[in-house]
């Protein structure tokens, strides 16, 4: 338990330092906000009076206490180009992303898990060097030509797939295949090395001695203990799928907040950008938290005393 | 049940960290003297196909690199007439143009060759800087301890709560997007996990016996840490900085790809496709080729990383790589 | 492993369940699709060529042009307005039956509420320039006035508009977006958020806004005009990459490809029998530029600045953009009166370039930023204006932006030396050459957020196009017309823009949707949704 209240501890902290940078980082900002809210035609009167308005006359500690008390009740300030507050903009664009990031998750876990397996069923093997090489290539594969590629062949040249947007389970195919494929070849990695480590190890040949079917050492044993890894990995997958968003939500026209982040960079609408980034802290700090959560559900073991 | 708690709490945070645990063997093999007995997996290392094709792409790239003015039949950033077919379109790839021509009627093979420069800058500076920070940050807080290094242990793990992609893109989009800034912006990001690792295999270094008595017989810290504690970091450091090659230069042509990188005329693989990206239905080699240079360059990078880390340390387990 | 299969079966569903069904257009609604999301539906505030139209449908004016023509006529207005004081009044009797969206009606209080906000620099209208010629709006503008004085409301249907000086294209300013009727109570009621919860009296209303997806209008039943609109319901969908829309065209999922068909599909449409029944192209009123800062050194040099305009290869642009325009000789485009057909302009000659550089003691060239938007094709023509300046030893360090990060830019004085105009190019707002002198050429303009990107003032020539807009009569107008050719031969010798081409639109509509060229691509209004129909 006391493992777990220093986690929410450790992540509440974690999120004040981000709220901390992320408001620093638009201090630092060469622009003035005032006049990127005012709009380059209005009069310096009228700057002045926003600037009061945001309290950007007052001193940084005093705005910074001002911004983390607007933050705590949700309020993330307003987008300099389209007439809408970020916490709408954020709320709206949210559950697409989501859903695409289930999408990735489902991914990796329905070709890396069965690859990893393959994999480490028959070590040196054919398939096993060919499980492990498209692994590496999952890998190495950016996201853009994966989205591009995939697009091009699965969209243009069969078109079997839509050319991107969204609505239907068939436009999340392409989008989440994208995300999800580079983790994919990562899980089977893990799961491999985690099987074979278990495989090797003493308890499990002598159960193999006794007479314990492999197939039952794989499942009883060695598959239970390449999970474990999974549960902290899908956890911490949600931080690297928030930059991974931008990328395919911008490849493939999804509405979430990828492609919200990718619109505000190319206006450098920056408070859409921070808000995004204060919203990915948060989600990271809850995955990582549920990752923790789950870790003793899924092995009785592991105790947090 | 200590034992499966220190081993949830040794699960990394991020996919830039290592999968492994604290007490790595590969902290136990790591004196110099043990250098002969590596030799059978040396062996090994250089008769590994995946090995020999990541050398062999290498090998391309850094001639690409050191050759491009020879070998670039065209200047990368000149648009030729014969470029652009009579109604504007980019040509495919034919006799004149081996890639094909770009949007402007560049010769692509050219721009394709020159790109590398951008990718092997990143992946040598930006990476080299990344692994010196995370080596150094490592090293600082392992070495020292005390409050210097929780310090900085705590802002490490702060560091992983960010998203690096997101981060960077954030980053370079409110700076001015250019080579340098996104050199920077990889470097200063992209050293975390590093740092971790780096930190953990100094705490175990430190209690071993030669480190000790080394001590013990009046050396200065900083010798102990020149002649003890680094070389035993040497290995981490060489699998570490290969692999993160692979990621700085998939983190570049992605930032270029999303317009906040290197900025045109320059050519870079990402801003190849970046630029062309709306007519890859008309025109796939202004992906494919780039997009091949890249995937060849990363994989590349990744096999060494991975065949080195199995010559140099075959116990401890391999670290998450790509973005 | 039960556990986890049963884990999975249960983000499937929810997988399942989050993606909603595809919405079913109404039956007689069309779609068109956007690469960018709309920033705002204010019309005293937006002002480019995406969110016009669409403010358009929720809004009317006092007056509107005859469909496919430049003459104006009345539609919140009763009749066309009586003009006094020498053409320095204008009296609009309104119609009665005109009525907001919250049910309330239209009166002339509303008109006065619309003037004043306009002019107000807290609504931050980047068309407030054009209604400077009302009488008394400095000082409502610097907030010395209670009231804009210049507007009476002389009872409910009744208001009096007097100018400071005449104004020959004025009835055209009231007939823009910017004089679009709005009703107080809701723009108060909004606050901030207008911009996304407009009402207005237009024949259509906005019945939902989903961020970076779709804004759906629909019919507005107790629409003034008869048979207008003739569509249910117009849906923009935002977010579509325009080789996506394309190909969602052919399938039926889009009616009107909102940015045009992209360059790398236009020569297959070209060639294919069949789709080039769905193309339409009209000529715009417009010409696209290159903006040299005067201020900035060493555009201070007029030799410097004309070398640019010999330096260019403005026929190798057009090759860029497949054809889709004509190499444009001066200021003005061919349709605008006031064009000088005689006047050839400056021609490509890259010897003359280097003459006039080297002259201007820069022969061994300099460096120097262009600014271009980033939406394709501008990056590869502001590339290819790139090496052209590199031939006579000019080097161009670009900076691709969105188009409104070029705006704020270039509006900011000493700022951006170089733009390239492309994607913000200046098309008329009413057929008058007032309007590309005034508001992107004038001293008024050469301001901090003015769209005088030249930054060029000429006392001089503000009082030439005073002389020429005080000149209201019919019997007038010619020689109106020759002052301002004269005032535009004097730009152009001054070589404050290097003007390139003047665009030939194209766009592709669906089979099922019916629309005269000058509809779907309307020289005004971009696009008349209220005259747009279904098969």
């Amino acid at each position: 338990m006391r493992f777990l209240l220093g986690r929410v501890v450790q992540g509440a902290l974690v999120l004040l330092a981000v709220s901390f940078l992320t408001f620093g980082l638009g201090v630092l900002l060469p622009a003035d906000p005032a006049r990127m809210v005012a709009g380059p035609s209005a009069s310096v009167a009228t700057v002045n009076s926003i600037r009061r308005e945001l309290g950007l006359d007052k001193p940084f500690f005093e705005q910074y206490t001002l911004y983390l008390t607007k933050l705590l009740r949700g309020d993330l300030g307003r987008s300099y180009k389209q007439s809408a507050s970020i916490a709408e903009l954020l709320i709206s664009r949210l559950p697409a992303t989501l859903l695409l990031m289930l999408g990735g998750v489902l991914c990796e876990l329905m070709l890396g898990l069965p690859a990893g397996v393959i994999a480490a069923l028959r070590p040196g093997s054919l398939w096993d060097r060919a499980t492990m090489g498209l692994a590496f290539l999952g890998i190495s594969l950016p996201q853009f030509v994966l989205g591009l590629g995939l697009l091009y062949v699965f969209a243009f040249i069969y078109p079997i797939l839509p050319l991107g947007g969204y609505g239907t389970a068939a436009h999340l195919i392409l989008p989440a295949l994208t995300l999800g494929i580079g983790g994919a070849g990562w899980y089977a990695r893990v799961v491999r090395s985690e099987m074979l480590e278990v495989l090797g190890q003493d308890y499990v040949r002598t159960a193999a001695a006794k007479g314990v079917s492999r197939g039952g050492l794989i499942v009883r044993h060695a598959l239970k203990n390449a999970l474990l890894p999974m549960i902290a990995m899908v956890g911490s997958d949600i931080g690297v799928f928030m930059g991974g968003a931008v990328v395919v939500e911008s490849v493939f026209g999804w509405p979430g907040i990828g492609k919200l982040t990718w619109d505000a960079i190319r206006v450098v609408d920056i408070p859409v950008i921070l808000g995004v980034v204060q919203l990915s802290a948060v989600m990271i700090v809850l995955g990582n938290l549920l990752a923790d959560l789950a870790y003793p559900l899924a092995d009785p073991r592991v105790r947090y005393d | 049940m200590p034992c499966a708690t220190a081993r949830a709490v040794a699960i990394p945070r991020d996919r830039l960290a290592p999968l492994e645990l604290v007490d790595s063997p590969m902290t136990r093999s790591s004196s110099p003297r043990t250098a002969a007995r590596l030799a059978p997996r040396w062996q090994r290392f250089y008769r590994d196909p995946s090995v020999i094709f990541a050398l062999i792409v290498i090998a391309c790239l850094l001639i690409a690199v050191v050759a491009a003015p020879w070998l670039a039949p065209k200047d990368p950033n000149a648009s030729f007439a014969e470029g652009l077919s009579d109604a504007g379109a980019p040509v495919a790839p034919s006799a004149a143009f081996a890639l094909g021509t770009d949007l402007l009627g560049r010769d692509l093979l050219s721009r394709v060759i020159w790109g590398a420069q951008v990718s092997l800058f990143i992946g040598l500076v930006a990476n080299g800087a990344a692994v010196l920070i995370g080596v150094l940050v490592g090293l600082l807080a392992g070495f020292y301890g005390g409050w210097l290094g929780a310090l900085l242990m705590r802002f490490t793990d702060l560091m992983t709560a960010f998203p690096v992609l997101l981060l960077a893109i954030a980053l370079t989009a409110i700076l001015k997007p250019s080579l340098w800034i996104v050199a920077l912006v990889i470097a200063l990001l992209n050293w975390v996990g590093l740092a971790r690792v780096v930190n953990s295999q100094v705490l175990a270094l430190k209690t071993r016996e030669y480190v000790t008595a080394a001590h013990s017989l009046g050396a200065s810290s900083g010798r102990v840490l020149l002649r003890h504690v680094l070389p035993g970091l040497v290995p981490t450091m060489i699998v570490w900085g290969t692999l993160g090659i692979s990621t700085s230069v998939m983190l570049e042509a992605t930032l270029s790809f999303l317009g906040v990188g290197v900025q045109p005329p320059t050519a870079s693989w990402g801003g190849i496709i970046n630029e062309s990206q709306t007519y890859f239905t008309l025109a796939p080699w202004l992906v494919v080729f780039p997009g091949l240079a890249i995937l060849l360059t990363a994989l590349a990078f990744n096999l060494l990383g991975e065949g080195l880390r199995e010559a140099l340390d075959p116990s401890s387990r391999s670290s998450r790589v790509g973005l | 492993m039960k556990r986890v299969a049963l884990g999975l079966l249960a983000l499937a569903g929810i997988a399942a369940l989050t993606v909603a069904p595809r919405a079913q257009t109404a039956e007689k609604g069309m779609v068109i699709a956007y690469k960018d999301d709309i920033a705002t539906l204010d019309p005293q505030v937006g002002y480019d060529w995406q969110n016009w139209p669409a403010i358009k449908m929720v809004f009317d004016a006092l007056l509107d042009y005859k469909p496919g023509t430049t003459d104006l006529e009345p539609r919140i207005a009763a009749a066309m307005p009586t003009v006094g004081d020498g053409g320095r009044s204008y009296t609009f009797k309104l119609r009665s039956d005109i009525k907001f969206s919250n049910g309330r009606t239209l009166t002339a209080a509303d008109v006065k509420y619309t003037l004043e906000r306009v002019l107000d620099p807290k609504a931050k209208s980047p068309g407030a320039g054009f209604f400077a010629d009302i009488a008394g709006s400095s000082a409502w503008s610097a907030g010395k006035a209670k009231e804009l004085t210049g507007v009476k409301v002389i009872n409910s249907s009744t208001v009096k508009v007097t100018l400071s000086q005449p104004n020959a294209a004025f009835l055209n300013v009231l007939a823009t977006n910017f004089a679009f009727i709005v009703p107080k109570e809701e723009v108060v009621k909004a606050g901030a958020d207008w911009g996304r919860k407009p009402v207005g009296s237009g024949p259509f209303t906005l019945q939902s806004w989903t961020s970076g997806q779709e804004l759906v209008f629909v019919k507005n039943p107790n629409y003034f005009l008869k048979n207008v609109p003739k569509l249910d319901q117009v849906t923009i969908k935002v977010g579509q990459d325009p080789s996506v829309a394309y190909l969602g065209l052919q399938r039926g999922d889009v009616d009107l490809l909102g940015d045009g068909i992209p360059p790398a599909n236009f020569l297959q449409v070209q060639s294919d029998a069949k789709l080039k029944a769905q193309i339409v192209s009209t000529p715009l009123v417009n010409t696209t530029y290159v903006s040299i800062n005067t201020q900035v050194k060493p555009f201070t040099d007029v030799r410097v600045r004309q070398a640019l305009n010999f330096a260019i290869n403005k026929s190798k642009i057009l090759k860029i953009i497949n054809g889709r325009g004509l190499v444009a000789t001066q200021i003005l485009p061919p349709k605008m009166p006031g064009y000088d057909s005689s006047y050839q302009g400056y021609g490509y000659d890259v010897e003359q370039a280097k003459k006039l550089l080297s002259a201007a003691g820069l022969s061994k060239g300099f460096t120097t930023t262009l600014y271009t938007n980033s939406t394709d094709p501008n990056p590869r023509i502001a590339q290819s204006i790139q090496q052209d300046l590199a031939v006579v030893g000019i080097k161009i360090e670009l900076k691709s932006q969105a188009s409104s990060t070029v705006i704020d830019a270039a509006g900011t004085p000493k700022t951006a030396p170089l733009v390239w105009s492309g994607g913000m190019a200046w098309t008329q707002d009413y057929p008058d050459p007032s309007d590309f002198y005034w508001p992107i050429l004038s001293c008024r303009s050469a301001v901090q957020g003015g769209w005088n990107w030249s930054f060029a003032c000429d006392k001089n020539l503000d009082a030439l196009a005073s002389k020429a807009d005080q000149m209201t009569a019919p019997a007038q107008r010619p020689a109106r017309l020759e002052l301002y050719k004269k005032l535009y031969k004097t730009l152009m010798d001054q070589a404050v823009w290097v003007p390139l081409f003047n665009e030939v639109r194209y766009t592709m509509h669906s089979a099922r949707l019916i629309g005269a060229p000058t509809d779907l691509i309307d020289p005004i209004h971009n696009i008349a949704f209220e005259r747009l129909s279904i098969k």
